[in-house]
Order: C-alpha cells, then structure tokens, then sequence
C-alpha cells in the first residue's frame, strides 16, 4: 500500500519541481496550405478521399481510427454503396450467436472501424514494444495540428546526424520530440498509392492528403462549425447595430 | 408601482401578487430601482456573468445527459458527443468556452471593482460574496476540466489535489479523501462529477445574495460617490436594459468566433489523448484562467526556516485569493474611484501588469529568468495588496470629488434644472 500512496505523490511533487520539464527541442514544423483554415475554409473532398485511400493503404496496417464508423465515411463524398463495400471489406467480431459463439461477419456502415490489432499488447508485440496511436484524434491533439503531422510523415524522416546513437528499432525524425521514433518512414516512394482519381501520387502529395483525412477524422464537423458560425456572427453584427441603435436613441433623451 | 388595470390579466396578477410579490418585486427592480446616471460599459460584465452562468448551466445539464463519469468511458463518451450526438460538438465548444468567456468576465468585473472601489462602504459584503463566488468558479471549472478524463484532465487533478498534502498532519487524509481512494481513479472522476454539478447551484444562491446586497446600496458607479437626489440617478429600465443588451450581443460575438472558428485555441491539445497513468505529459499546464496562481505556487523554489517550499507556496497561492476578503479593511482610503485617486490609479496598472506577469510565468516551464520574474512577480502581488494598499490611503491628496453624479455628468447649470423637475 505504500508504494501505491506515494507514486502519485511523487508524480505531482514531480510537475511542482522547477527545471524539470526536459525540453526535447524539435523545431517548429513549417506551415502548409490546408483548405480547411480559416473563417470559411472547408475540407476538400477529393483530398479526403485520396488521403483516405492513404490511410487504407499504408497507415491502417498498424493505426486504429476507433472513433469513427464506416457511416461517417458518407461525409467524405462516397454513395451509400460505396460505403457499404468499403465497410464488407472488413471483418468484423460479432455475437455471442444462439449457439454462444463469437463469429466473424463482414463490416456494415454502423460498424466502427476495425482496429489492426485486437489490443494494445498485440500491437506492441508486432511493433518491436512501440505502441502505434489510434490517429482518431491526432490532429487535435499535437501541438502544430496538420502542419505537424505533415511534418512528421512528410518531411521529418532523416538519416541521424553524426553523434546520435539510436535506440533499437527506431527511426531518427527531426520534428518528433526526442527524435527516435518507432514507426518505420510509412511514406517512401511516389506512386505507393495507385490514387483512384489518377493524382500523381508524390510522397509530399500522399502526406498532404493523408493529414488533411486525419484532420477530418479529429474534427469531422469542421464544415457546419464554419457554416453555421458565419451566419451567427452575421445575425450578431445586425443585432449590435441595431441595439447599439436603439441604446443611443433611448439615452438621447436624458442627454 | 401597483400593477393597475381590470382586464383579466391584470386581476389575476394583482391576485398573485396579493400572495408571492413577484411582479411588484420585478416592478421595483426594473422601474423604480434607481441607478447612477453615468454607468459606463465596465459595469455590464456584472449582468454578463449572470448570463454566462445560465448558458454554462443550460449547456452543462444538456451534456450530462450524454456523458459517462466513469474512467474507462468518460473519455470515449465525450468523443461521442463530439460525433455522434445531434449538435453535440456545438453544446460541448459552448461549455468548454464558456469557462473561458466566464473568467474573462468574473476578472474585468473584479478589476472593475478594484478600480472603482466598489468593495469599499458600504459594500464590503457585497464585494465579499463576491469573492466566494470567484473560489466557487475556480473549483468548478477545475473539477469540469477533469471530467474529459484526458491527459492534463488526470495530471491536474494529480497535481492540484496533491497541494493539499502539503497541510500539515492531516494533509495526506484530505488527499485521499478528495481522490476516494489512493490514486486520482474512477471514485476521483465520479466524486468530481457530482461537485461539478453540484456547485454551479451553490454559485446562483450566493449570486442571489450578491445581487440582494447590490440592490441595498445599489450600483457603485465611475465617480465613487453616493446619490444625492433624483438628478443622480435613472430607472435600470429601459436605459441599462438596453445598454446591457447590447454589451450582451457584442460579447455573444466574441464568444462566436470562439466556439466557431477557434474551439480548441484556449484548450491544451495534450487533453485530446485519453488520461494515461503511466505517461506523465512533458509539461502540465493549468488551463489558461488559472495561470496566475500557479505561477505563485511555484514561485517559492527554496525552504524558509525549515518550512517545506511546497506548503509555503501553496499557503502563498491560496493567501492571494484569500486576501481579497479583507480587502476593504486593507484600504486606507475613504475615496472610492481611482479617478480621484492619482497614486492609487498607477498602482493599479501596475498590479494589472503583474497579473499578466504572473499569467506568463505560470504558462512557461520554471527554468532560469522564469523563476526569477515569478519570485518578483508574486513579491509585488502581496507588495501591493500589503503594503500599497494601506500606505498609499494614506499619503495620497486625492482630489477634489464633484458634489453630485448630476453635476459632474450635465455641468452644474442642467443638473440643477433636472433636480428641479
């Protein structure tokens, strides 16, 4: 019981102790185009739909999405049928049937998506002890958002420098904090993903695009946030004036 | 005013009113309650915080009827809610903005007060409860930011509720009794849970308070200096109505551009990965309202006569707060507004300065000149409220006040005309 009541003691004295938060310095990774900054900026499908064909090809192979449904991928402009093919593609755990059996079934529309590995020591297991992070939410929750990750997949792949000795089984990359990294570069060569639409697959396209269907995966409701936003702030504009109107007209009498 | 009139709505409220004073209460307030004639708009944020409170409120009741304050799914339910729930995203960047909108408001309303003097004679109640209201909110909204379950959810708490520890022999009971247990876990989150719904009613009672103890004195107002007769003062409606209307929309516009086009800018990404025991976050940081006293937390580095720095720095954090509750007994000086109050008007700006100081120290890792800039900082925040306060009541020639809110607003010739109405 000691050591339980004092691990976390430690741990908040810990975060209380000045110097403490070692600074492992990456730089800042560079800013790119995205079409869903600013006020009006929305996702742009196509992109979507190759970076989703990336993220099918490549990333899903060891990253889980578990916040999203095959359902959702509706938003990214495919037909109903599409996604239903897109979903039979998996196979999905279901029952107990009325034999008290699990089965496997292929994937509907309403099914999440299927995770690579059945759970977290399966995966590490498979990735040399390294956890690959469910990529639901990674644009949201690393500092530098898009622009981040892009940098990570896009650009931060290097040979080490002279002087670094790299751990076992990981990847020197100049914008991951610390730098050794235990994902092999998931981008190499052009043309890794034969892109439905015939885009020139560039490793820099399939980052680009890629990031911009994770962005999506972290904040699918981008879209009707800035809709919606732009017709509130118009109505406010108009209804300050107005009432700013109405206070100078009421307060001219007792002026 | 009686409710006059003999059609049936006016028979049947002068019924009710016979019984529960309600609408005669509403009349009195709204007509008759007299206000200062010169209000500027750094008195709308006291209506405003209202009005935030019900929309967190609102919002927040709505939330819970989507979320999970269990530890294994708390995380996933507010995802949930994000994707799945009709407008879930919407209610949720309202909510989770709202606290910031909320203490943006409670601190230009304090600074209000402090400029203005609105905590002295014969509002030091007032101001008093006040002060109970802003340790209300910060309670709150802390328990609120763990409820995500993320990672700076989990490690604040870990951090926070560990302060208490540093209270001497019963520190370390306190602590297991806020976690329920020996480690911030599921009982944590559910006991958080309750209090962060309890509390938010706790806060409307004391602002009941609040606004009775207002509407004994009635507002304070830019010049500081009491009613003399009719000519001071106008009906709260329809002239702050509509002031305060349109306060509201500019601020629903301020807040807009948050919750639509910047939901996450107040937010720390770190809060969008699942709470995780065995992982410490590089950096834990506070939310953004709470940065000042963090930075006076940390600002003791060294033990002072055998006193471990921990408990001084916690006492000191804790003391910053508490101090505002004798505040009015601290000040010296028998002039309210600082407009009248040279000395003590530069003085202010500079506790403003230090404020954001402390802001900026508190949002930085404790390493080199940070460390040193929190130590000065937190000096002058006690400096001030100390030693300025009382001294400078006394050696300051503040200067001459005007004989009425009339004259100073209309010049003596119009304000003699209106009190002659």
């Amino acid at each position: 019981m000691a050591r339980s009541f004092s691990a976390p003691i430690a741990a908040g004295l810990l975060a209380l102790a000045p110097g403490l938060a070692l600074a492992q310095e990456a730089p800042p990774p560079p800013h790119q185009q995205w079409s869903f900054e600013g006020v009006l900026g929305t996702y742009d499908e196509a992109a979507l739909q190759r970076g989703f064909q990336v993220y099918q090809s490549v990333c899903s192979a060891c990253h889980a999405l578990k916040h999203l449904a095959y359902r959702d991928l509706a938003e990214l402009g495919y037909s109903d049928d599409q996604v239903k093919g897109i979903a039979a593609q998996a196979q999905v755990t279901d029952g107990p049937n009325d034999q008290g059996q699990m089965y496997q079934r292929p994937g509907k529309p309403s099914d999440m998506f299927v995770a690579p590995f059945p759970n977290d020591q399966a995966a590490r297991v498979a990735n040399n002890g390294a956890l690959p992070v469910d990529l639901s939410m990674v644009v949201k929750a690393r500092d530098g958002g898009p622009d981040y990750v892009y940098a990570l997949i896009g650009l931060g792949f290097k040979d080490a420098p002279a002087g670094v000795t790299m751990q076992p089984n990981t990847y020197y990359n100049e914008y991951f904090p610390g730098h050794q990294i235990g994902m092999p570069p998931p981008l190499t060569t052009d043309g890794q993903v034969p892109y439905a639409d015939g885009t020139k697959a560039t490793v820099p396209q399939m980052a680009h695009d890629v990031t911009t269907f994770l962005a999506w995966a972290s904040e699918p409701n981008l879209n009707e946030r800035h809709r919606m936003g732009a017709k509130v702030v118009l109505f406010l504009l108009v209804a300050a004036g107005i009432f700013y109107a109405a206070k100078r007209r009421i307060w001219a009498k007792i002026h | 005013m009686p409710v006059t009139g003999t059609g049936r709505t006016s028979r049947i409220i002068r019924w009710i009113d016979y019984r529960l004073p309600f609408v005669a209460m509403m009349e009195h307030e709204l007509h008759e309650y007299p206000t200062p004639r010169n209000l500027n708009y750094w008195w709308n944020f006291g209506s405003l915080a209202g009005i935030v409170l019900v929309i967190m409120i609102v919002s927040g009741i709505v939330l819970a009827m989507h979320y999970t304050p269990e530890s294994t799914m708390a995380f996933d339910s507010v995802e949930r809610i994000m994707r799945d729930v009709n407008y879930g995203w919407l209610l949720r960047y309202i909510h989770m903005n709202g606290a910031s909108m909320f203490f943006v408001i409670v601190y230009i309303h304090i600074f209000r007060g402090l400029y203005y003097g609105s905590y002295k004679y014969p509002r030091e109640l007032l101001w008093m409860l006040g002060v109970v209201i802003l340790l209300l909110m910060m309670a709150t909204a802390f328990m609120g930011y763990v409820l995500p379950w993320g990672q700076m959810s989990y490690w604040g708490a870990t951090v926070i509720t560990n302060l208490f520890s540093a209270i001497p022999i019963f520190g370390q009971k306190i602590v297991t009794l806020l976690w329920g247990g020996f480690t911030v876990a599921n009982p944590t989150l559910n006991r958080f849970f309750s209090l962060h719904y309890l509390l938010p009613f706790v806060i409307v009672a004391v602002v009941g308070l609040h606004l009775v103890a207002l509407h004994q004195h009635g507002s304070n107002n830019p010049l500081g200096i009491d009613h003399h007769g009719p000519q001071d003062s106008i009906p709260f409606h329809p002239y702050y109505t509509i002031k305060d209307l349109f306060g509201l929309t500019v601020f629903l516009l301020i807040f807009s551009v948050f919750v639509f086009f910047l939901p996450n800018a107040l937010g720390d990404p770190q809060n969008y990965i699942p709470a995780n025991p065995l992982q410490t976050p590089p950096d834990i940081v506070p939310e953004w309202y709470f940065l000042p006293f963090y930075a006076i937390l940390r600002s003791m580095t060294f033990n002072v006569l055998g006193i471990p720095s921990k408990l001084i720095g916690v006492t000191l954090m804790f003391s910053s707060l508490l101090l505002l509750f004798v505040l009015p007994w601290l000040d010296t000086s028998r002039v309210r507004s600082a407009t009248f109050r040279p000395i003590y008007k530069k003085i202010f700006w500079l506790l403003v300065i230090d404020v954001f100081a402390l802001g900026y120290v508190g949002a930085h890792p404790p390493a080199g000149s940070i460390v040193i800039v929190g130590q000065i900082a937190t000096f002058y925040y006690f400096f001030h409220f100390l030693i300025l306060i009382p001294l400078v009541g006394k050696i300051e020639r503040p200067r001459p006040l005007p004989t009425s809110i009339g004259a100073a607003v209309l010049g003596p010739s119009a304000a003699t005309a209106a009190g002659n109405d």
